[in-house]
Order: C-alpha cells, then structure tokens, then sequence
C-alpha cells in the first residue's frame, strides 16, 4: 500500500505494518514485564476485533462507544471500526453516569467497548435509558464470570468470532477497508464545556492525519520515537499523540496503571512526553523535596549546577553562543546534575517534552529547559485536532504559545478573537450546525473564543477568554485579566482590577498582600497601625508603583498591547472580599460590584484628582457592618515607550 | 472449581475441627469446641474479646497445640501439626498485626509466600549462586504467580517499595498476597479489616470474595465489623468465653438468644430491647 493510499486511519495502519512488520507499535505491561505488539501484530488483532465485530452486526455508520484507561485493546477499537467505516466515540472513563448516558444517548451508540468490570457495571447501570446499545465488549475479565447477560462478550471472545468470520468472508475486511474515505469521520470526542450539554467534535482522517503529518515533518519525529500515553483516550491530546504514531510509524506505551506512570516513563525513556502544567509543576516539586533529603554536599552541588543553568542552559538550547568556560562549567553540571535528573525523570532522551491546555509558571519552564529537556507549549482546541501553535526548536519562551505550526494559520479578529485554519479543522458538531456556525467562519477559519496577540516576531499570546476583553478609547485591545495576572504575579500583590474598557488610557486598583508587604515593612523598620494604615504609607506606594512599572515595561515590548499600560493606580483601603461580594468564593473578580461600589474611586482615576476621600462599608465576619473615612492618593506610574 | 453458592452448605468438608480444648496452665482459652470449614465457603469465627478466636486460629495452623481434641484437615486426622506442616497442607494466613518483613520490598515478600513451592533442586544455595538454566526458570515461574496475585490486589505501584514504607491498610493488602502466593486450599484471615477506613474495607471485603470466587479458596475469617461479616459469609461460628455458644448462616445468627446475650448482656432490660 503505498503512502497516497494509505489515507485513512486503519490504512494507514496497514501500511505501517506492510513498511515496519517488526518495529513495536503499541507496548504494555502485563505481570510486570513490557510486551510489545508489532505493527504486524497489531494489523492482525485490529482485523480480528473488526472482523468479530461485524460478526456481532456492526455495520458502516455505526458509533462504538470505548470506555477505559490507555490500554493497545483500547486503541485498536479506533482502527477496528474505523476500518469497517464505524465511528468511535471514546468517553472518559471518570465520567459521572449521567455525562455517559447523555453521550451514549447522544451518539446513539450501538456497541460499547470496556475496559474491566468497573466500566461494564456503570454501562449496565444505564442500559435501560440507552435504547441503541445492543452489545457490551470488555476487555479483563476478572470478576466477568458470572454476569449472565447474552449482550455481554469478552474482547478475546469476539476476536476469536471474529477469526472465524475472516475466514468464512475471505474478502470482507479488504473490500470494508478499501471503501473508508479520508473525508470519514474517524472519531467523536466530546468536550465538557462550561455551559450547555457536551458537544461532539467530529474529527475526519485527513483532519487527524494531516495534523500528525505536518507535526512530525515540524518535529521531525520518525519510526524510531518512543512515547507514554497515559492522558484519558477521550481527550484529543492523546489522540493527537496516538496519530502522530500512527502516521510516523513509532510506538505507543500504556502504563501499568495510573500509580505507576512515572516509574512506568522512567523505563520507557520516552523520546516526547506530553504533560499539563500540574504534571511539570508535580516533578519539580517532588525534585526540590528529595533535594532537601540529600546531604550537604548534594545539596550543595544541585545548588551550584543549577545556578550555572539558569545562567547558561537556555542559551545552549536554543543554540546561542556561550563561553568556553560556561561550557565546560554546563558539561561538568550534565555529568553531576542535569544528566541523572533527566535520567530519574525518565526524560534522558526526550527530544520533545509539550505542555498545553494552561499556561505553566515562568520558573517551572526555565528549570526544565535550563537542564536540557526541549519543553515546549502547545495551545489548540479540539476542534483543531490539538493543532494549531507550537514553539520550534530554539525559539521558546514561557509567556507565548509558539508560532502557528506547519501548515497552520493564525489570525487575530477585530476584538481580539483568535482565529485558527488548521489541516485539523473539525468536520462540525454532531447533530449540532447550529452551534457549528457559530465556530466555523465561512471561509475555513476556527473561532477559538479565545482573545489573543500576535507578537512582533510572530508568537501567539493567548490573554484571556474572548468575551472578557474589551478595548480602549484608540480602539486597542484591553484585557483586564491579563494584566491583573501580570500584577498578583509580585508576591506585594494579592489582588488587582485593572479600568479602561472605553477608556482613554488603562487604570488599576491595587490591594497589598499583608503578609508579604508586612514583612517588607519590618525589613525597612515602617511602623504601622494596620492594613489601611500600611496600605497608604509612601514607602509601600513607591514599592507597588515599581512593580507596576515594571509590568508596563514588559507590556510595551509587545506593540499591540503597549498602550495598556498602567498610567494611575490607587492602593485600596481595605481587602476585596468574597464576604462583601466583590469576589467570588473561587476568588475571581466581580467587576460588575466592584464598578458599582467604587465607582467614585474610578472617576477619580480618570479626572486630575491626587486624592480621593472614601466611606467606605466592611461587613464583619459576623455579618455586622461597619464604616470608616480614609483618604486614598491617586499614583501616576511611568510608562515605557515601545521600541518595535 | 468454585463451588456453587447454592451447594456449598453440601460440599465436603475441608476441615474439621473436633472437641478441641487449650489451656495456659489454668486458663481455659477453648473449651470442647467443634465446628467444620467446608470447601469454598467464606467461614466467619467471631466473638467478643477474649472469646478464644485467635487461640482458635493457632490452632488450625499448629502453633499451639490443643490438650483435648483433634483436628481433621485434608482428610488427615492430627492431634498435633507443626505449622510447617499447615503451610505444606495448604494453610495459609495472615496476622493480626501486620507481620511482614518490613525491609523487603512488596514483591519480595510475596515471592517468600512461593518458599514451599520452590524446587528445592534447583533453588538450593549452589544451584542459586551460579544461576543456571533450571534455576532461572525456577525463578521465571515463581516471579510470574507472583505477578499474578500483583495484578490480581492491583498493587503494582507498590512492587519495588519496603512495606515499611506502606500506608497500614496496604500492609494488610501484602500481607495477603503473601498467603495468597503460597495458593492455599484454606486461607485463615485474623482481622483483615482491622483499623481500615472504610474505603480500605470494601476493598478488602471485595479482595477477599474475589479469592474466594476466582480461585475457589475456603476462606476462615476473624472479624469485629459486623457489618463485614454478615455481608461476606456463608457461614458464622460464634465463641464466648472459649466455648462455641451458636454456628449458623448470617441470619440465623442474628436472631440467636445466645448471641444476643454475649454481645449485649443478658439483663432482663436489654433482653426487651
């Protein structure tokens, strides 16, 4: 079968197995010792299950539903109905049976494939409510014994039906496989969304191929890569990973089971790993508490080596040029340091470590590539198979997510939205235009409801959600979160509102963190009766307006936003607070209430006013309330020119 | 294997315990009492403390020996047994407190419950050291049943860690693959449960009906949580005070006078209660 051929999915699974027979395609481990199925082994197993299934009636335009952990049975279960032009519809196994049963309902899922007996107890729980489904395939079977019911079968049952069944049609699965098109729809995947009922993601071959192709051809990933799929199957990111091995012919890993992953990755030395952000920030946690264990001297070296790699490491990894003796100083640190943590993490020979779905801390990124490991960010949306930007090699910074990837495009909206064509632009919501209009522009382009920037040398800056942003009297874009994030990330900072939607210039409200600026009060020997007091004292305004200078100054590096810069600030008087509504419990901001009550303090920021009298009300813990009269000053902060 | 949950009560008996009676010098622990364990069924021995179970236990599995009474396992009649000899019989057990080898990791101290199944030719201290052909496979085939029960108490995180290190309720959980590893007939559990949360309870209640049903091993169990008991046994046989005081299904049990008064007193008050 040769490459044009190889199209869809399961072909190209066929191809690998014609090109690679020998070469591991997907690796387990059973009774503790990794076993290994070829890509021939594989094509076999994926042609029995299909086969079987088709003997239990499965017929083309049928949903299979797959429910379990990262297993290879799992996985075939894509390829075998794919190849019988079925659809599968992975569902997260956590899922509430509620969540199940609208998919399952939603879908009209005809055949479930399970991973144990935990899933098929929460299938049959909801059976009599999911009309459509006639047959429930699960894949252990311990504790299956004594279930009775005829629509129960074992994954190896079917498989050994399905053997019979290819011999009886000689034909059958060559003809099923020879009609898929690239244009089928080769998986749903339902996303939660945070309103509304799930949508299904319809993802076609040529959406998930043609991402996987253009990624490895950008990453440069071939046959001989190795990676640890542990994050849920319904999740596109794992699908992007399982593609991405699929079409360069590489393989896939399943952990033992969750517990053991990073033990698992340790022996697998995987050469990409994908994590979220809490995952990165779990390792280097679990790095610094075992650190402190080790004894002086390690304490001392670690202490050392990885001062030299904050200093040089990045340099050495995005190939700028470093001194002799900086070198030989990283080379020493590789030997002691950076070398057997890589080693203990697993990550020795990983080329290509992402991180994707939020952003991850600036301290987090430097530690891992400052040692070597190329960790990059990702930012997609199912709805572009998890592809659209990526950073490249030597070109990586914690604050954007990377230039549009091979064979995508990026483009800002007027308002800020970001727009994505990619190769895996979805093919709509199942059952659901409506909602598809709503993200697919005519001519191609994804609204991502995300509003971002493009930087001067063409980096993407996700900023906020869409519907947040606002813009300034000049038209410029105006994202409040985002600056606010860019304030409370200096430890004086506990909570910040920034002003300036239909505004000339931007405003900010600042409130102190007492803590830390207590702390900072007694360092410099400032006496002070309490927070109000603190928060008005000269020195602390002096302390916050350089802070905020400082955030002006990295916003006008970036043209589009250099004219948010903060130009008045006032330091509030008393903690905003979820007690009087001006949070919410999760600590987010209630711009609306805070608008409202402070308005005074707002207008005062756009007038020539250097003092604003307030009454302002508290509501104690005990729900009485009281009120007190303070002067606030009004700060002017400098701002900084761009030099783009 | 397994033996119907319908036929059990007819299966045959397994063991059989007859007229046993032990003392420490003037303390009576168990006083004439009989019972029988039938193949494949799920035996509770509870009681009040003190009542003798443990005693009872020791018994089965020849660390004390009985003045009165004989023991029939296997179709074997012993008066008295060494306990080497209930672990070659197919006894298995587990503590009340934990007694595991702390310094050995998990799979290592399920691999000591596969001791009696070892090949002792090719296991012997020279054979070991030069490790050839038939003792590696020696190996290979003890590490795999180890494996096995790994899988089955879902446990492989915890392979390589000392059990030192391990949470108590995951001490518990070792300590039964341990007996397990040594695939007994007849599997003793002395307070499985025993300061578990609840969690870690349903766990084990599911651990130990799961070995029951997939390999068709005879479970005796001690347990204090009533609610475990009668949840998971066929049957129950009640001690007080070293004497058998009733021996039943669950439900019998629970309407039993006798019962009813070793828990709750036998005042005329709590009797109406």
């Amino acid at each position: 079968m040769s490459d044009s051929q190889a199209d869809t999915m399961p072909r190209r699974l066929y191809r690998n197995a014609q090109s690679y027979p020998d070469s591991p395609a997907f690796a387990e481990k059973y009774l503790g010792i990794w076993q290994t199925y070829s890509w021939k082994k594989t094509g076999s197993e994926v042609r029995a299950l299909a086969c079987g299934l088709a003997s239990l009636g499965l017929q083309r335009g049928d949903m299979v539903a797959l429910i379990g952990t990262n297993r290879p049975q799992l996985y075939w279960v894509f390829f075998a109905s794919q190849s019988l032009g079925a659809i599968p519809v992975p569902i997260y196994q956590e899922g509430i049976p509620a969540e199940l049963e609208f998919v399952l309902n939603h879908a009209g899922v005809r055949f479930a494939v399970v991973e144990n007996q935990e899933q098929a107890d929460k299938l049959l729980a909801i059976k009599e409510q999911c009309p459509a489904l006639e047959a429930i395939i699960y894949s252990d079977t311990k504790g299956m014994r004594h279930y009775a019911e005829s629509f129960l079968y074992s994954y190896a049952d079917v498989q050994a039906q399905g053997r019979q069944y290819d011999a009886e049609h000689a034909d059958f699965f060559e003809q099923e496989l020879a009609s898929g098109q690239a244009d089928d729809v080769a998986g749903i995947f339902y996303t939660s969304g945070t309103t509304g009922e799930p949508k299904g993601v319809q993802l076609t071959s040529a959406n998930l191929l043609g991402s996987a192709e253009a990624c490895n051809a950008q990453e440069g990933l071939g046959s001989a890569d190795r990676q640890v799929n542990y994050a849920p199957m319904a999740w596109i990111g794992d699908h992007l990973f399982l593609s991405l091995s699929l079409s360069a012919g590489s393989c896939t890993s399943c952990p033992e089971s969750p517990e053991t992953l990073f033990a698992d990755v340790k022996e697998i030395g995987p050469t990409m790993f994908f994590a979220p952000p809490a995952i990165w920030e779990q390792l280097l946690t679990s790095i610094t508490i075992r650190m402190e264990d080790a004894s002086r001297f390690n304490r001392w070296l670690f202490r050392h080596f990885m001062a030299v790699a904050r200093r040089v490491g990045l340099d050495l990894l995005d190939g700028r040029s470093i001194g002799v003796v900086d070198r030989l100083r990283y080379a020493l640190g590789e030997l002691f340091i950076y070398g057997p943590l890589k080693n203990n993490l697993g990550l020795s020979h990983a080329r290509l470590a992402i991180t994707g779905g939020a952003p991850l801390g600036e301290d987090t990124f430097t530690f891992y590539r400052s040692i070597g490991i190329n960790l990059k960010q990702l930012y997609a949306q199912t709805e572009c198979s998890a592809y659209a930007t990526l950073h490249r090699n030597g070109d990586a910074r914690q604050d954007t997510v990377g230039p549009p990837c091979r064979e995508c495009d990026v483009q800002i909206a007027e308002g800020g939205e970001i727009l994505v064509k990619s190769p895996g632009n979805f093919a709509g919501y199942f059952k659901n235009p409506e909602a598809t209009r709503e993200v697919m522009t005519d001519d191609g382009w994804l609204r991502t409801g995300d509003a971002g920037i493009m930087t001067d040398d063409g980096h993407l800056k996700v900023i906020d959600r869409a519907r947040d942003v606002g813009a300034l009297n000049d038209g410029t874009l105006f994202a409040p979160q985002y600056i606010e994030n860019k304030l409370k990330f200096f430890p004086y900072i506990r909570e910040a509102v920034a002003h300036g939607n239909s505004r000339d210039y931007v405003t900010a409200f600042i409130n102190i963190d007492l803590e830390a600026v207590g702390n900072y009060a007694e360092r410099i020997g400032l006496s002070y009766s309490g927070y109000t007091d603190l928060s008005q004292r000269p020195e602390v305004c002096e302390l916050i307006a350089r802070n905020i200078e400082e955030v002006n100054q990295d916003l006008s590096r970036d043209s589009s936003l250099s004219s948010s810069q903060i130009r008045r600030f006032i330091i509030l008087h008393k903690e905003l607070d979820a007690d009087d509504g001006e949070l919410t419990r999760t600590r987010k901001i209630r711009r609306a209430t805070i608008a409202d009550r402070y308005g005074d303090l707002i207008e005062a920021l756009y007038s020539s006013k250097q003092e604003v009298a307030v009454e302002a009300s508290v509501t104690l813990e005990d729900g009485r309330s009281s009120t007190f009269n303070a002067n606030l000053r009004i700060h002017d902060a400098a701002t900084a020119v761009n030099k783009a | 294997m397994t033996v119907d949950p319908q036929t059990k009560t007819g299966g045959n008996l397994i063991l059989e315990v007859e007229n046993i009676s032990l003392s420490f010098g003037a303390v009576r622990a168990i006083e004439d009492v009989s019972f029988s364990v039938i193949e494949g069924e799920i035996l509770a021995i509870i009681g009040p403390n003190g009542a003798g179970k443990t005693s009872m236990l020791n018994v089965i599995n020849g660390f004390y020996h009985p003045q009165e009474g004989q023991i029939q396992f296997g179709g074997e009649v012993r008066r008295q047994m060494r306990p080497y000899q209930a672990a070659r019989g197919g006894i298995a057990r587990t503590f009340q407190n934990v007694a595991l080898f702390k310094g050995m990791t998990t799979l290592d101290n399920i691999m000591t419950g596969r001791n009696l199944k070892m090949n002792r030719w090719a296991t012997n201290i020279f054979a070991a050291a030069f490790y050839v052909g038939p003792t590696r496979r020696e190996e290979m085939r003890h590490r795999e049943y180890a494996e096995r029960v790994i899988d089955f108490l879902e446990i492989q995180a915890i392979r390589k860690t000392p059990v030192g290190r391990l949470p108590y309720g995951l001490q518990k959980r070792v300590e039964l693959g341990r007996a397990l590893a040594a695939e007994p007939t007849l599997l003793l559990l002395d307070e499985p449960m025993a300061g578990m949360n609840l969690e870690e309870k349903q766990d084990m209640c599911r651990y130990v009906l799961d070995v029951n049903d997939e390999f068709g091993t005879t479970v005796a169990l001690i347990e204090h949580d009533m609610g475990v008991v009668m949840d998971i046994s066929d049957r129950v046989v009640v001690l007080d005070y070293g004497r058998k005081i009733a021996e039943g299904t669950p439900d019998e049990i629970k309407s039993n006078q006798a019962v009813i008064d070793a828990y709750l007193g036998t005042s005329a008050s709590s009797a109406t209660a």
